[in-house]
């Protein structure tokens, strides 16, 4: 069911939602998640510009193709794209390999302008084109018995320096609890600016969820398995303390490394100042999600 | 030696302000670059980045000197000191850039230093540099003596901090940082080897540290 989330952030409308944006400041503050100040609501303002698609598409961790920010830029025209196939498993009732046109025939694709929020503590605007997770999960027929589900990255070793170079232990594995999969802001995105993804942007297709630290929007899918138990996920592989399931975007709790407290927007140049992190990065609607859950101990 | 002897003759040539001159100018074209946009579309990062990269270079060159005369007899001694005070002048760019134009305030300095262990070493390591960079004179060096040597025995600890500052900072397992870490723990090895050479045969070879 497409166009459940009401998109108000499309890219016509920026200046206008400030109204808007202030309501999201109140939601925020009544539901009593994090310090979000004025400052924060006026920085949220300015950071609804969406970036360009040269900055989107030249600033990436996409460490199969390099640890460099500009590594998948330069590396990422090696990903063979073509014959896609998604392999649907587990707790569904059609599972298959999927051409991915035939994944995605039939479903509506929109545009969605999301605050993208990295770990690492930058952040940009980005007009994706996606689907609705929840359509695809729909589609393929969801087992009442799942309650996560797995997303797994393409493996092309002799297309990926990364992979060669054994950054992390690939392939690449994300995952999110069914309830943070099936919500309307969840998208797979297949195009950002009305044009097809780059590879270093996670062609064909990618995950994208607004509220969580960029590592969780998954790129370059192969793979969808419904399972009932926390799916692995690679970063938390490679150091539990320092990464957790949900990498809800945070300002109160901190990584180990660095402060999630306030962020940079990529973009504004050698002299840009520092923005408040938002609590769920702007997307307080997700809250209820996690009613009753300890977030400094589910991170 | 021909070959080495020839090296030795250009170097000899070369007055050391050079190294001064060529590091400056290298700092200014970064901060250019990045100033006007020709570092990515995140320069603040680049820039810090690129500095730290120079200045760790620098350092590992520094002790480098000493084991390049002893088994290749190339002599950059003379350079040393300008090497050393380039090193201190590019990680104090990499300091500023991180803390005016990175973190932005005092506050979030402090809580940095404090709160990340890698900003911690990174920090210990800039702050003992700063001794050897102020006692990098003749003039400190006839004043302190004996203990003038002593003192400059903090570039190792430097050298390790900055090293571990790297190691530490970056994602997943990178190699980089891992190939500097090798890098300083040989040096640091050799070092140790001359040192036992130098007390098992204390009239051999006259090396200088």
């Amino acid at each position: 069911m497409a166009y459940r989330w009401t998109n108000d952030l499309t890219r016509a409308d920026i200046t206008p939602k400030s109204a808007y944006l202030n309501r999201r400041q109140i939601l925020a503050g009544t539901v009593g998640l994090g310090a979000i100040g004025i400052v924060g609501g006026a920085s949220a303002q300015d950071a609804l510009e969406p970036n360009t698609l040269e900055e989107i598409r030249t600033y990436n961790n996409y460490y199969e193709f390099g640890v460099g920010k500009n590594d998948p830029a330069q590396n990422a025209h090696q990903l063979d794209t073509s014959n896609w196939t998604v392999k649907v498993d587990g707790l569904v009732d059609n599972p298959g390999d999927y051409a991915l046109a035939d994944l995605l025939s039939g479903l509506s694709v929109e545009e969605r302008l999301y605050r993208f929020r990295c770990v690492e503590a930058w952040s940009m605007v980005i007009p994706w084109n996606g689907i609705e997770l929840a359509d695809i999960l729909n589609k393929v027929g969801v087992q009442s018995s799942a309650k996560y589900v797995a997303f797994e990255t393409v493996v092309q070793p002799d297309n990926m320096i990364g992979v060669r170079n054994r950054v992390l232990d690939f392939p690449y594995v994300e995952g999110l609890r069914l309830d943070e999969a099936m919500h309307p802001l969840t998208i797979m995105a297949t195009g950002i600016y009305d044009e097809p993804l780059a590879n270093q942007n996670g062609a064909p297709m990618r995950l994208v969820v607004p509220w969580k630290y960029g590592f969780k929007s998954i790129k370059s899918i192969v793979r969808i398995t419904l399972t009932d138990k926390e799916p692995p996920i690679s970063w938390k592989k490679a150091n539990r303390r320092e990464y957790g399931f949900y990498s809800n975007v945070n300002p109160t709790v901190d990584h180990p490394r660095w402060s999630q407290a306030t962020e940079r927007r990529v973009g504004g140049g050698l002299f840009a100042s520092r923005q408040d992190t938002l609590m769920f990065n702007g997307y307080p609607e997700v809250a209820s999600l996690y009613e009753g859950m300890d977030l400094s101990e589910f991170f | 030696m021909q070959i080495v002897d020839t090296v030795n003759q250009s170097l000899r040539k070369v007055p050391t302000w050079t190294i001064y001159i060529v590091g400056a100018a290298w700092v200014v074209w970064m901060f250019y670059l990045a100033a006007t946009n020709q570092m990515g579309p995140e320069p603040i990062n680049a820039l810090e980045r690129e500095y730290g990269e120079l200045g760790l270079k620098l350092i590992v060159l520094g002790l480098m000197v000493t084991p390049l005369r002893t088994w290749t007899g190339v002599n950059l001694l003379k350079f040393r000191r300008a090497i050393g005070v380039t090193a201190f002048f590019v990680v104090l760019a990499h300091f500023l850039v991180w803390a005016v134009l990175d973190v932005q305030s005092f506050g979030r300095m402090w809580t940095e230093v404090v709160k990340r262990p890698y900003v911690t070493v990174g920090m210990i390591a800039f702050v003992l540099m700063v001794p050897l960079a102020l006692t990098s004179n003749n003039r400190s060096i006839r004043k302190l003596g004996a203990n003038w040597r002593k003192l400059h025995k903090l570039t190792y600890p430097v050298a390790v901090l900055a090293v571990l500052h790297y190691v530490w900072l970056v994602k997943g397992f990178q190699i980089e940082p891992i190939v500097y870490a090798f890098i300083v723990g040989g040096l640091l090895a050799l070092r140790i080897k001359l040192r036992q050479r130098r007390v098992e045969k204390p009239s051999g070879l006259a090396l200088s540290k």
